[in-house]
């Protein structure tokens, strides 16, 4: 566990993170180019998804930071997935 | 119950700062989300208008403007590392680099609304109201809020970062007490997610 207050992280690291989202930009650009009907729309928010999994993870520590921290973060957007969800569910069965 | 033998009265709480400016955070979220709610129920109920609308916007600017932002999220990242190395001018370097592509970032911004404002495309234009139905002037109205809140955050992040480096620069933040750089990463970091969902949504999926 790398739970120290000073964990370093090294620079080939975020380099290779920061290679990982220009792929995953790049490839969500290719994606949405082939017509997929209402799938396109799911297909770019799971490699925005991806995406916001990497930085969060990475750029912003949460892979060194303590649990707690994390399930805060968990937490709120798992409060923004139901608000979603939620929100559809009325608009559906209305 | 005094502690009268502490000399130097250090106020320093990294952990403490840093669970502060997460809840900061959440409240972006909840910020942002709330109009990502409403981007998606309008979608839901004008899904060919919001086609069509989208069809005017730009994926190669937007495609750079990510690039962009992605870069300097990753700069301002190594520059916490550069700082918890004792290596100030390669701190510097890096979180000057953020800030010069965040200011890229918003000059790209600024050709890109001033093609649209070109075009009659602003919120309560006349070429707008005439011309577009009532779904593509949903779609234009939240693409300037949600661009224009997001280039504010973008704004305020370039403030909270030149603040750092002048600090970094007279000493103030060093290895022994990064947190302010650190959360300044953060909420950079958190621009660059938000960006990360707008892009997609705004130019994207056409």
């Amino acid at each position: 566990m790398s739970n120290e207050k000073h964990h370093i992280v090294p620079y080939r690291v975020y380099v290779f993170v920061l290679l990982g989202l220009i792929a995953l930009t790049l490839l969500s650009i290719e994606i949405t180019h082939i017509d997929l009907g209402s799938l396109t729309v799911a297909g770019a928010m799971v490699f925005a998804a991806v995406k916001s999994y990497l930085v969060l993870t990475w750029f912003m520590h949460l892979k060194y930071d303590k649990p707690y921290i994390v399930t805060m973060v968990i937490f709120v957007f798992a409060v923004f997935a139901v608000t979603i969800v939620v929100t559809f569910l009325d608009y559906l069965y209305r | 119950m005094e502690k009268t033998n502490h000399v130097v009265h250090d106020h320093y709480d990294a952990e403490g700062s840093k669970i502060g400016m997460w809840f900061f955070i959440f409240t972006e979220l909840l910020l942002f989300g709330v109009l990502f709610v409403i981007y998606s129920v309008y979608r839901y109920m004008n899904s060919d208008a919001f086609h069509l609308a989208a069809l005017e916007l730009d994926t190669f600017i937007g495609a750079v403007n990510t690039i962009i932002l992605l870069v300097s999220s990753m700069t301002i990242a190594m520059s916490t590392t550069a700082l918890q190395k004792g290596n100030k001018p390669f701190t510097l370097l890096l979180s000057g680099i953020t800030l010069l592509l965040g200011i890229v970032f918003l000059v790209n911004k600024y050709f890109e609304w001033g093609a649209k404002f070109d075009h009659g495309i602003y919120p309560g234009s006349a070429h707008l109201t005439e011309t577009f139905s009532q779904g593509e002037i949903l779609f234009f109205g939240l693409y300037f809020i949600m661009t224009g809140l997001h280039a504010l955050h973008i704004i305020i992040g370039l403030v909270l970062i030149s603040v750092t480096m002048w600090k970094i620069n007279s000493g103030k933040v060093h290895a022994e007490r990064a947190a302010l750089l650190e959360n300044s990463g953060l909420y950079w970091h958190l621009v660059d997610i938000i960006w990360i969902f707008l892009f997609p949504l705004f130019y994207l999926i056409t």
